[in-house]
């Protein structure tokens, strides 16, 4: 199997742009699943639902509207502009915004999921142990929803790693700068390249199958210890 | 001092609205059948429930005054809860369950308790040999004895306990008990306590709340209480009055115990008593009956002069329950109508009560 410096570039911003992304993903995806999971708004299905759409809309369409969006005349275009950041389409930030978007339901879902199986038990029982909100989120309800942060930071990682669509759209593929793996392995197909695109895709397949391996393992662990504690 | 709670939420099915003054000793019992409200009280008392409107206060002491705008949220209220299900936190030890509310309390009290003092609490109730354990190694009644622990090694200034006992099956509950009435003996804390056993009023309560429907329906001594002959705790199978009484001898030949009380002795069995101890007995309704004059050729022990209280007429015509005045104390009997008839019983009228079983609740 033989890669070329390009795939080499390309393997290492997919994996910044993945780490970059899943960490901004935990901390926006946190306080909006806590928020789901504890809400009796009448907003709570309207946002579950917005926040659900990148599972069912087109990478394309999706990518599509960022596009116009980080493009001089769209929204967020004339924010990054006054703020003197340019536009961020066909760049870097420009990727991780995307991604954000596009990764957020993969987030969200488990935390959503371990905090609404946590209860309210624990946090009243904090609270009567004098640990204000804020100390019990963090010292109680973190802890307890650990599984849940590692399936949400597992998933959003690898679903970034594994997006074509909304790459393609708003980052163009411009190397070293947003050109991933999914895209390069495109563009060796495009160039009747392959032996290069199969070992592309071959790294892919396996980085895909060990998380979902390593998914499935730890879910069972969890599983278990969960029966153990009842 | 006292406990003053004036509380009123709205729940779907009935408001709960109550407005008692409390002893701030001993342990009060809130009983009531299940949905009734007096969860839902204890936790308004915590400030676990943001729709609840009133005032709570421990003497002087305001935790909420909504008409004062003054309303401390539950971690700032000096109180220990435990709930039904012990509800230890699965990611920490039992020594990180106790640390947990210890530090905190320590952080904003200058009488900050020692590391001893956990040490000490760990002991009274009999866990320190748990501490490096998880929640899921533990039995059900070991649970339940670390909860009320960690609740206590913060300080509260007021235990709530929500029907502690109730997840437990008979053998744990009866694990338990003692520990209950070690705490009541030993610390100076007072203790709402909630349930719908009446063993556990029985057993545990100075004083006694009966709630039904979200309102109170009697509140008072546990002993006054339980022989209010109107009140849906003392119908039933379970109606029976509680005597304090201290033992005056003991008869080896016989294994039996005579204790006195305000009014009267009665034989009991004795169970490792010595003389002078006090005890609590359980009279239940169904094993009183009356007699005009002291009974001879029987095989009662227990024969006690009275004067008939007040007569009421049970859910079944065919029954009467008749409250009985002996001296300071009172006694319930549950007797037939064709007998009270025969008799010719009135209130006011000098008896004898006999008592054929008698349960030493401790």
């Amino acid at each position: 199997m033989y890669l070329s410096a390009e795939d080499f570039q390309a393997i290492t911003l997919t994996l910044q742009l993945a780490s970059v992304t899943t960490v901004l993903l935990l901390l926006l995806a946190t306080p909006v699943a806590w928020w789901l999971a504890h809400t009796r708004s009448v907003w709570r299905a309207p946002v579950a639902s917005l926040v659900a759409l990148p599972l069912v809309l087109p990478p394309t369409v999706l990518g599509f509207y960022l596009l116009v969006a980080l493009g001089p005349n769209g929204p967020i275009g004339q924010f990054t502009q006054w703020a003197g950041w340019g536009t961020l389409a066909f760049s870097f930030w420009g990727l991780v915004l995307g991604s954000v978007v596009y990764s957020l339901p993969f987030a969200v879902q488990p935390l959503v999921n371990a905090f609404e199986a946590i209860g309210p038990r624990p946090m009243e029982v904090a609270a009567t142990l004098r640990a204000s909100q804020w100390d019990a989120f963090f010292t109680v309800a973190v802890p307890l929803a650990k599984p849940g942060f590692v399936m949400a930071a597992m998933l959003s990682f690898a679903h970034t790693v594994g997006e074509f669509g909304v790459v393609l759209m708003i980052g163009g593929n411009i190397p070293d700068k947003t050109r991933v793996v999914s895209t390069q392995i495109y563009g060796h197909v495009e160039a009747m390249e392959y032996s290069q695109a199969h070992g592309l895709a071959g790294v892919m397949l396996v980085f895909s199958f060990v998380v979902l391996l390593g998914l499935s393992w730890f879910n069972r662990r969890a599983d278990l210890r969960k029966k153990a504690g009842a | 001092m006292n406990i003053h709670l004036q509380l009123d939420v709205a729940r779907a099915d009935f408001d709960v609205s109550v407005n008692v003054q409390l002893p701030a000793h001993g342990i009060t019992v809130v009983y009531g059948p299940s949905g009734c409200g007096k969860t839902t009280l204890l936790r308004c008392v915590a400030g676990l429930e943001p729709q609840a409107r009133g005032v709570v206060q421990l003497g002087h002491e305001v935790w909420q005054d909504d008409a004062q705008h003054v309303r401390l949220p539950t971690h700032q209220r000096a109180l220990g809860y435990v709930f039904q299900e012990a509800s230890l936190f699965d990611h920490l030890d039992v020594a990180g369950n106790l640390a947990y509310g210890h530090q905190r309390a320590e952080r904003n009290n200058r009488n900050a308790m020692s590391q001893a003092v956990m040490q000490q609490v760990a002991e009274l109730l009999g866990i320190g040999h748990l501490l490096k354990r998880r929640s899921h190694e533990l039995s059900g009644g070991e649970r339940q004895r670390v909860a009320i622990a960690r609740a206590l090694v913060t300080q509260p200034r007021l235990l709530l306990l929500d029907e502690p006992l109730a997840a437990l099956d008979h053998a744990r509950k009866q694990e338990v008990l003692p520990w209950l009435e070690k705490l009541r003996d030993d610390l100076n804390i007072p203790m709402l306590y909630v349930t719908h056993a009446v063993d556990e009023v029985a057993r545990l309560a100075d004083t006694l709340v009966v709630m039904h429907q979200g309102r109170v329906q009697a509140n008072g001594p546990v002993a006054e209480v339980l022989t209010q002959a109107d009140l849906p705790v003392v119908v039933g199978e379970d109606a029976g009055a509680l005597l304090t009484g201290i033992v005056l001898n003991i008869d080896t030949q016989w294994h039996l115990a005579q204790v006195g009380f305000a009014g009267g002795a009665l034989w009991v069995r004795d169970s490792d008593l010595s003389v002078g101890q006090t005890v609590r007995l359980r009279v239940l309704a169904r094993d009183v009956s009356v007699t005009l004059q002291q009974a001879t050729h029987t095989s009662i022990q227990n024969h006690v002069p009275c004067v008939v209280d007040a007569i009421t007429p049970e859910s079944h015509p065919s029954q009467m329950l008749l409250r009985l005045r002996c001296g300071d104390s009172v006694l319930l009997a549950r007797v037939t109508a064709r007998g009270v008839h025969e008799l010719g019983l009135q209130v006011g009228m000098p008896a004898w009560a006999q008592v054929k079983s008698v349960a030493l609740v401790k």
